[in-house]
């Protein structure tokens, strides 16, 4: 049962893109094509996960038990680079067509603000869901699946708008962004599910 | 290039946010009141014109191949200074910055810097280079925040000029609000660029 609500709120209720404004650079740089959105989700869903179980375990055996934790944000970015770095050495041997697609996004991921951001919430003080290592990693699961979900939706409107006319000065980024904030209006409505 | 240039360029040309588009999520995260806007623009501020600094004077030093990993040590090393100066300083203004003072890590424009300015040129132009890129990013969220203010809660700077019991715009302090008055706001720009 907490299972689901973990899900229900990271994935609907408190969004990461809509809700909480983490990760908003791919968000608005891969959503111009339904399928690289997918890739980007795809790539996010995994390295998010794996990134936030390896920084949750580092924190706790090491960094906690040598009283260092004023060096979560030097230790957690490292460990992300170098994750990421494995997932595109990874990605480009066995599916280079998604390698290509996803191009210059892929070493973006390290400076994407929700891996970091979600392993820094996990591990800070008050966090109801970081007592133990699996629901952290469910927890980190949900932003990711919530991150891919809105990534998607976003990139197939935005398929459409670029076929309209938009007014002189709105177009691109503009008309995005206010897009965005429709959608974003929209996941306000699941605000008392949880 | 003159050095008044570097500097300038920051401001209004490339601006980060209303032009190049970097760093949005604090952008639309912090930008709940003008005075929240403001203090994260100075601490990305410090950060950018340290880092730079750093990065202009260990150019020589620094392998090719590694410059990311090094750029991003250094960074992460001022914005753990940040975090814990604004903890025993401003621990209000800290409290409410919350998650997003760490994440000045990876804000694009303090890498992007680094990796397209303070890694070619010499030291004093990439310290005025951060400090005009800096001060263009605090601008631009002072006055997305203020805009958000005045529509949202009917103040500006924490000063409230409408009757207490006066109706406000509230969507415009919550999530929704960030991305549409951001993407007005750049098409305002937009706009300008155009006529000019």
């Amino acid at each position: 049962m907490k299972i689901i609500i973990i899900l229900i709120s990271t994935i609907l209720v408190n969004n990461v893109i809509l809700a909480q404004f983490l990760g908003i650079c791919p968000f608005l740089g891969t959503s111009k094509k339904t399928s690289t959105a997918v890739g980007m989700g795809a790539a996010v869903i995994f390295v998010l996960v794996l990134a936030t179980l390896v920084t949750y375990l580092l924190n706790k055996y090491v960094l906690v038990t040598l009283n260092l934790q004023f060096l979560q944000t030097i230790a957690f970015i490292l460990v992300i680079a170098a994750l990421v770095q494995m997932v595109e050495i990874i990605l480009k041997k066995i599916s280079p067509s998604l390698y290509t697609a996803l191009g210059v996004f892929l070493p973006l991921i390290t400076t994407n603000c929700c891996v970091l951001g979600v392993s820094l919430k996990v591990v800070g003080e008050g966090f109801i869901y970081g007592n133990n290592v699996g629901e952290a990693v469910i927890y980190a699961a949900g932003i990711a699946i919530g991150f891919a979900l809105a990534l998607i939706i976003f990139s197939g409107i935005r398929e459409h708008i670029d076929l309209m006319e938009a007014p002189e000065g709105t177009k691109g980024t503009p008309i995005a962004l206010i897009t965005a904030g429709i959608l974003a209006m929209a996941f306000m409505g699941f605000g008392g599910l949880v | 290039m003159s050095n008044w240039k570097t500097f300038t360029k920051g401001l209004i040309k490339e601006n980060p946010i209303l032009v190049l588009l970097l760093g949005c999520c604090p952008t639309l995260a912090t930008t709940t009141s003008a005075i929240n806007g403001m203090s994260m623009g100075l601490a990305t501020t410090f950060v950018l014109i340290m880092s730079n600094l750093v990065i202009s004077l260990l150019k020589n030093f620094i392998p090719d191949k590694v410059r990311i990993p090094c750029f991003i040590v250094v960074i992460a090393s001022f914005v753990t200074v940040v975090q814990l100066v604004m903890q025993a300083y401003v621990p209000d203004i800290y409290e409410t910055l919350g998650l997003f003072i760490p994440l000045i890590v990876v804000n694009c424009i303090v890498l992007g810097r680094a990796e397209a300015f303070a890694s070619k040129n010499p030291v004093w132009p990439s310290i005025l280079d951060g400090a005009g890129m800096g001060l263009g990013f605090t601008f631009a969220l002072t006055v997305l925040g203020s805009i958000r203010e005045i529509l949202g809660s009917g103040s500006i700077f924490n000063y409230r000029f409408l009757a207490d019991d006066a109706q406000t715009i509230l969507i415009f302090v919550l999530a929704p609000g960030a991305f549409i008055a951001l993407g007005y706001l750049i098409a305002i720009v937009n706009r300008l660029k155009k006529t000019k």
